[in-house]
Formats: C-alpha cells, structure tokens, sequence
C-alpha cells in the first residue's frame, strides 16, 4: 500500500481497480491546516486524466504492473504483434495503444511490454536509442529562407524529422525514441 | 541550489531583516531547536532526534523568554517538519518569528508590513524606503505600496469559496477550498493580509473580544503565496491547556504522541499581552527573486544532498 505521502510525479497506483499513473503533483499545506496532496492521475489502459485533491490518511494499493522483454515480430492492420522471447508466449497491441512508438518500430526490435494484472498488456516501452537508416533526404541549399540550420529528413519507418545539413540519404542516425529527436549519425 | 549571486541575495535578506529589527531596538535571541516537548499541533509532524524534537517552530521558547520579561525579540532560525516537500515545502526551512509585548495583531499586521517594504528596498538598493516598490510574479505586477490590503477570512470565503467559513469548516473542507479556490486569486495587485479565522483553527491565538467564534489572527499572502501567520497571543493557561489537549486527542494512528508541555504551561501565566508572527523566510526570497520553487533559494535544498 501507498499512503498519500508517498505520492509524487510517475508513481503509479490502483484505483477502482484500474491502473493510474501520476502526471501531476503539488503538496499544499495552509497554515496550520491539514496537509492536501493535490495530483493529476491518467489511466494507463484508456488514457483518462482527472485531479483529485488527497489527504495525509488517504491509502492507495499498488498496481500488479510488470514488465516483459519481448520481440516486435509483424503488423497487421491495427495490431502489433509481439513475442515473449523466453516462452514463445505472443500477445497484440492496438494502435492506439502503441502511439508514437509505431515512428520508431523495426521487425525483430526488443522491447519492454508492461502487462497489467499479469496478462493484459497495457504499454511498451522502446529501447531510448534506436538506429534507423535515412531513405529520403533533400539537398540542404545554404541560404535557405527557414533561416535554420536544420533539414528534413525521411526515415525507413515513415518518420519524419529535422537532422543537421551533413546528413545524407542512405545514412543511419541514431534518434531517441523519447524526444524523437536527431542524436548523431552512425558509422557504418 | 542557489548559486554565487543568489546565495549573496539571500545574505543580504538575513542582513536586511536584522538591521529593521535592530533599528527598532528587537533582541535577537537564538533559542535551542532540539527540544524534549514541542507545540502539540495535529497537522504538523515533527522530525524525532533521539527521544527528544527537532523544532517544528520556535515558538514555545520565545514565550517563555517574554514570560522571563523581554519585550521584543525577533529570531531566524530553522525549522523542520516531517513529510512537506513541495514546490513551497521544505522539511526543513527557514523561519523569521518575531513578538512585541503590549500589541495586538493589528499593530503586528502594520510592523510586518513595513518590515517587508524596507527589506524589500533594500534588496532593490533604493535609497527612499518610503518609495513605491514592486515585484513581478507570473507575468503581474505586485505592488508594494502601502496600504496592503486587509480582508476577512469570512469575506474571501464568500468572495472566492463559495460558502461562508463557518460551513467550511463544519464540512472538514475549509483546509480545501482556501488552497483550491482562495489563495490563488490572493495577493496579486497589493500583498493582502487574510485575517479573523475560525476560533476552532486556532491553537495559541486569542479569541476576539466583540466576536467569540474567531481568533485574532492573521495570515500574509503576496502573488498567492502564503508568506506569515501572526497573532494576538492567548495568555491564559488554562483556555491554552485544552487547546493543547484537542491537538494531542487529535493526532491520528501512527502519529507521534504528544506530550504536554508543561514548563510552557507554567510560563503562561507570566506572559504580558503581546503579539508574535512567524514569516518563512525562504518563501519572502522566493518572492523577491522571483522563484517558483522553495528549491531554488535554498543554499542546499533536501535533493542537493
């Protein structure tokens, strides 16, 4: 069990049976006045946000949250399927489900599924670095009106994204997955 | 963590505010913050050192001395109270509490004024103390210049709550709605002192002659951010016994158990009518310099260690 104190930004808590995460969170204390614990919550399964305002006394049960490493095998429509790379175990997420991480999803990656009361997979969690090769750069023209010194790029997920003006179609860069930013292009 | 610069700011805020009170011939007094028995409040923690309390306010120490026969003391010292950490908490932080015999808390409210305007001057170097001064916090401009306002804590439960004080206390949610819905909207052409709580939410304060269901009590907001809470002292032992005995049946499972503070007890019946308010020191920075987070004016903030 949590008590309120220990509530902080990214815990994560069961309510109502459900898992919930803590987006947001102030500790106010009027003078001489009661401790209030004051928290944005998102549900990790539907995505729902709501503040609620707790109390020193207020008791929260931990989530049955674990995660598995598990290899990205094929997509089929909406679903993305994946293997548990020690019992051969496949489960699927929805593309919703899966979000802005589909940008950076190669066939046979790694990833950390985190299962929700021991078999619902609920999120996945991307290796922080991810090589991806280039497949379509324009020529960066000095002088270009954007005033920038940045270019777009397309790579082989269908992402786009800014690179400095040395990158060249055909390269690998390394981009990390949780800004979806331009890190460093990779040697061959 | 404060760097060069904002460790020289809060250098010459200590500096500043010693000088005010020294001007006004206040006794600066340094009284022990490891202490065998510490104000029973219900809402306040204390951090336990050994069998005896680290301070979670100066308080009881400063009475006794008045009790001894001093007049006017002031003190900046440390305080600690277990599990506040937050944007405007610290488990430890620093406090200014002050106490002048034979004033009520409408003289303090007015001292405590002028205390923030000459400090505040003198951080800006201005050279007339008299002088309009002001502050800028989220994007708005604060003025400095007197009068401050003054309101009721009946008047802005009305104004902002939405129900009066009495019914907010009588739901348990009085603590909630002045978090939530009153003190954000305080505090942001002119300071504005919130004053006359509900008898039941005071400790040590005096009740009001002309009202007996408030106490004589005030508290500071500047920008939203509450900065001071002073009052008129409750001088009569036994009114003070049973307020204590209310905290201490109060405190709930798991709590440390509080004890009577006897000696205080003792004292009380020797202290003159007088006036004392503790302001956070830390926060008045905050608001000088600008800083959103009690973090950031601290030389060490708890995470720095």
């Amino acid at each position: 069990m949590y008590s309120a104190s220990d509530l902080r930004k990214g815990l994560k808590v069961q309510l109502d049976g459900e898992p919930y995460i803590v987006t947001d969170f102030d500790f106010s204390k009027p003078g001489k006045g009661q401790a209030l614990y004051r928290t944005k919550m998102r549900n990790m399964i539907t995505g729902n946000q709501f503040t609620q305002t707790y109390r020193s006394n207020d008791k929260f049960e931990k989530p049955d949250l674990e995660e598995r490493t598990m290899q990205f095998l094929y997509s089929q429509g909406d679903e993305f399927h994946f293997m548990d790379t020690s019992s051969y175990d496949q489960i699927s997420l929805t593309r919703d489900q899966m979000g802005d991480n589909i940008n950076f999803l190669m066939d046979n990656m790694e990833v950390q599924v985190l299962f929700f009361g021991g078999e619902r997979p609920i999120d996945i969690t991307l290796p922080i670095f991810v090589n991806l090769v280039v497949t379509r750069a324009d020529p960066w023209v000095k002088g270009d009106t954007s005033g920038t010194d940045t270019k777009p790029v397309t790579v082989e997920t269908g992402y786009k994204l800014q690179v400095p003006p040395f990158v060249e179609e055909g390269d690998t860069i390394q981009i990390d997955t949780r800004s979806g930013s331009y890190m460093t292009r990779v040697k061959e | 963590m404060l760097t060069p610069r904002g460790l020289q700011q809060r250098s010459h805020l200590l500096q500043a505010v010693r000088s005010f009170f020294f001007s006004r011939s206040y006794l600066e007094v340094d009284t022990p913050i490891r202490l065998p028995v510490i104000i029973p409040e219900a809402e306040i923690i204390p951090i336990q050192s050994e069998d005896w309390f680290l301070q979670t306010s100066p308080e009881l120490c400063m009475k006794r001395l008045l009790a001894r026969g001093c007049s006017q003391l002031f003190q900046i010292c440390h305080c600690f109270r277990r599990g506040e950490r937050g944007r405007l908490h610290q488990q430890e932080f620093t406090m200014l509490e002050w106490y002048r015999t034979g004033w009520s808390y409408v003289e303090l409210m007015h001292e405590c004024e002028e205390m923030v305007r000459a400090v505040t001057a003198q951080l800006a170097a201005e050279e007339d103390a008299q002088a309009d001064i002001s502050i800028h916090r989220a994007g708005k401009e604060i003025s400095f210049a007197s009068p401050w306002q003054r309101m009721t804590v009946q008047d802005a439960f009305q104004c902002y709550g939405g129900m009066s004080a009495g019914e907010a206390v009588g739901k348990g949610v009085f603590d909630q709605i002045l978090v939530e819905s009153i003190e954000p909207n305080l505090g942001w052409q002119r300071p504005v002192f919130l004053y006359d709580y509900p008898i039941g939410l005071a400790s040590l304060a005096r009740q009001k002659d002309d009202n007996p269901e408030v106490a004589e009590r005030f508290e500071l907001y500047i920008g939203g951010v509450e900065l001071a809470n002073g009052f008129s002292e409750l001088t009569d032992p036994e009114v003070q016994r049973q307020r204590f005995a209310r905290e201490i049946g109060r405190a709930g499972d798991g709590d440390t158990q509080q004890s009577m503070p006897e000696k205080f007890l003792q004292a009380l019946a020797d202290l003159p009518d007088c006036a004392g308010i503790a302001l956070g020191l830390d926060r008045l920075l905050m608001i000088l310099v600008g800083a959103q987070n009690i973090a950031d004016v601290l030389p060490f903030s708890e995470s720095d260690l």
